[in-house]
């Protein structure tokens, strides 16, 4: 058994183990942690494939910033884990639950087989695939040549996003939602 | 025969959004200036004015660049010249709709720069990942425009709603493109269509899939039936000169991208036809039909928008190089006669309470005799009466469709616009005929509002009548690429 293997086993344990645990905490934070865990040794699986920027990607974007503002909101909100979830669900959603869960199992197990699954450990870059193959330099040229503008075309994009965010979310003066009556009403008609 | 291999980074070529995107950056920053803050309509308005005279030079000089991103073609600059005309005409009657409902907000503008942007950068390029990116450039801006109105429940409502219906859409159109891009390995419709019979041997399943679920993506954007749901209450909710600007630029966009990618890529697609003859009959049908027993103004253009796009649909069943010139002449003619509609409706809001429910129209021609002939013959354009350009636009249409073999789907398109003068003709009755109940107060017309009327009424009846060069102008933008 190679470094390659070792690594290989411990970080796919890593990832399957964050991934449990965080489906299997109350408290939305540990949650949340957990994810990142998973997360960070996925990256280490990236790596291992060689795909470097997708490894540096997730733990920059997905893990540095995308999470990192979920837990902003947690705590924002102040969600403690101990808040009553409700009545528990139907049996016919309990049922639903398992049937749906174990069909995609079932679903990723077909495709994982049906593409000659191998027991060897994948290490290394893809068979077929170039030298630096998903490496920065590569990803870089083709975002900044063949993709310059759509890549430029996405900060448009986000900046309209966040003016709209901006004008929709800004409290001004009087902009209370018509009057009281009317959101009465509406209310009855929602209910009634 | 354009250069495809052309890789230069030319900004000549996408200088008309270049000048919309500067408009709207100069607004962001002036927001907060109090004395620039008033001049956001300006400097949109001049953004979009340059913008136009742009596009105007682009005329007859095809060229690619970006790596084969953008093409711009004479099928491009005529879009982009519709687009940038429809949103002139909403930002000269917008304004004072705006103040009189205290929701003049400056990054408005800004965003009706952005929207139509990217309505440019969908209708500039054979390249799905842009199309993509150019339909939600557009799309975002629509679904704050809609819900500008924040005391209004029925416009956060549909604001809400566009969003949630967008961002269903969105998921179709990114799932259908993500389907053709692992069938051809590729996103560049060129190369889809020089591959095509390969990748239709190898893999059918796959590329079929993904043609049917971005044309259902579309087919959200531009309001087909069954996809159509959200289109009532977002075009009652929203303000109405965003009504009228969702009814106009985002529905030409659709349909420019629907004909790049329909016509031009997969041109040799075969059972696409079929499925557009069967939503261009489920649109016309079910939109004229709703339409009939609708109150609201608003209510009964939103089924009329449905009604229309299913005629244009016809035009993509039919398919062809005289068809789609007769699509992209009636989406000419519907912005004219449709913008027209929704500035009366707007003049007639500004009074205070009224919520363009058709028995709010009643007396209309005793208090605003000119409002209403003007009117009339917007409706009796949107029904498909000569002389009008509505009349001319059904019959380069129909005449399409009969030559293609169509017959059929031909009458079918004309028990419909029979069906639709009913609903159309109802309020121009409502208007002349009926008692006047209430006080009219009497609304002064802008100059920019009088403007609108003038140009779309100019355009709506001589267009009608002398309809050449538009026909002209749209029969080279189909050929541009066909």
């Amino acid at each position: 058994m190679n470094l390659d293997s070792v690594i290989f086993i411990i970080s796919a344990a890593v990832t399957l183990f964050g991934a449990v645990m965080m489906i299997m905490q109350r408290n939305p934070v540990a949650s949340v942690l957990y994810f990142i865990l998973s997360l960070v040794a996925q990256a280490v699986l990236y790596v291992q494939l060689g795909a470097l920027f997708v490894g540096a990607v997730l733990i920059i974007v997905y893990s540095g910033a995308i999470l990192v503002l979920f837990l902003f909101v947690i705590m924002l909100l102040n969600l403690r884990g101990d808040e009553d979830l409700g009545a528990p669900s139907s049996p016919v959603s309990q049922l639903t639950k398992y049937v749906v869960s174990i069909g995609i199992i079932a679903e990723f197990a077909f495709v994982i087989w049906s593409t000659g699954f191998s027991s060897s450990i994948p290490t290394g870059i893809i068979a077929g695939a170039s030298e630096n193959f998903g490496s920065t330099e590569q990803v870089a040229r083709l975002l900044f040549g063949r993709y310059l503008y759509p890549f430029e075309l996405t900060s448009i994009l986000l900046l309209a996003a966040i003016v709209g965010a901006v004008v929709i979310a800004r409290k001004e003066n009087g902009d209370e939602i018509e009057s009281k009556a009317a959101a009465k009403t509406a209310a009855d008609e929602v209910t009634g | 025969m354009i250069d495809t291999t052309a890789a230069s980074i030319d900004f000549s070529i996408i200088a008309p959004e270049i000048a919309l995107l500067a408009a709207a950056f100069i607004i962001l920053v002036s927001v907060y200036n109090k004395k620039m803050r008033n001049l956001a309509p300006v400097i949109a308005t001049a953004g979009l004015l340059v913008s136009l005279l742009i596009a105007i030079e682009q005329m007859g000089n095809p060229k690619t660049g970006f790596f084969g991103m953008v093409t711009c073609d004479d099928f491009t600059v005529v879009f982009k010249i519709l687009f940038v005309i429809s949103s002139l005409l909403i930002l000269m009657f917008g304004r004072r709709y705006f103040v009189s409902k205290n929701i003049d907000r400056p990054e408005f503008y800004a965003l009706l720069c952005i929207s139509t942007m990217g309505m440019m950068v969908m209708a500039s390029t054979t390249d799905l990942v842009v199309i993509f990116l150019g339909l939600e450039i557009m799309s975002v801006p629509l679904y704050v425009m809609a819900g500008m109105d924040k005391r209004s429940l029925e416009s956060n409502e549909a604001g809400i709603k566009y969003l949630i219906m967008g961002a269903f859409a969105s998921g179709f159109l990114l799932m259908g493109i993500a389907f053709i891009f692992g069938s051809s390995g590729t996103t560049d419709l060129r190369r889809i269509a020089a591959d095509f019979q390969f990748i239709g041997e190898n893999y059918q399943l796959y590329f079929n899939a993904g043609a049917v679920l971005t044309l259902v993506g579309f087919a959200f954007k531009v309001a087909a039936v069954p996809f159509h749901s959200w289109v009532p209450d977002v075009y009652q909710g929203a303000p109405t000169p965003v009504t009228a600007f969702f009814s106009v630029g985002p529905k030409a966009a659709g349909f420019a991208a629907l004909l790049r990618i329909f016509n031009f890529g997969f041109e040799d697609m075969e059972f696409i036809s079929d499925i557009f003859w069967m939503l261009a009959v489920l649109t016309m049908t079910v939109g004229n039909i709703l339409a009939l027993r609708q109150g609201n103004i608003k209510r009964m253009l939103a089924y009329s928008s449905i009604a229309h796009a299913g005629y244009i649909l016809v035009a993509f069943a039919v398919g062809g190089s005289a068809a789609m010139s007769a699509a992209v002449f009636y989406l000419f003619a519907y912005g004219l006669f449709n913008l027209g509609s929704f500035a009366i409706i707007t003049q007639l809001e500004i009074r205070s309470g009224c919520k363009s429910e058709l028995s709010e129209l009643s007396g209309l021609s005793k208090a605003h005799p000119y409002l209403s002939a003007a009117l009339t013959v917007f409706m009796l354009a949107l029904a498909g009466f000569p002389p009008t350009v509505g009349f001319i636009g059904k019959f380069y249409l129909f005449t399409a469709a009969i030559d293609g073999g169509f017959i059929w789907l031909t009458i079918i398109g004309v028990l419909n616009s029979f069906i639709s003068v009913y609903y159309y003709l109802r309020v121009v009755k409502v208007s002349f005929l009926e008692k006047f109940e209430g006080t009219f107060v009497p609304v002064k017309y802008t100059p920019a509002m009088m403007a609108v009327l003038l140009i779309t009424l100019a355009g709506t009846l001589g267009l009608g009548i002398f309809p050449e060069k538009l026909l002209e102008i749209s029969r080279a933008a189909i050929f541009a690429f066909l």
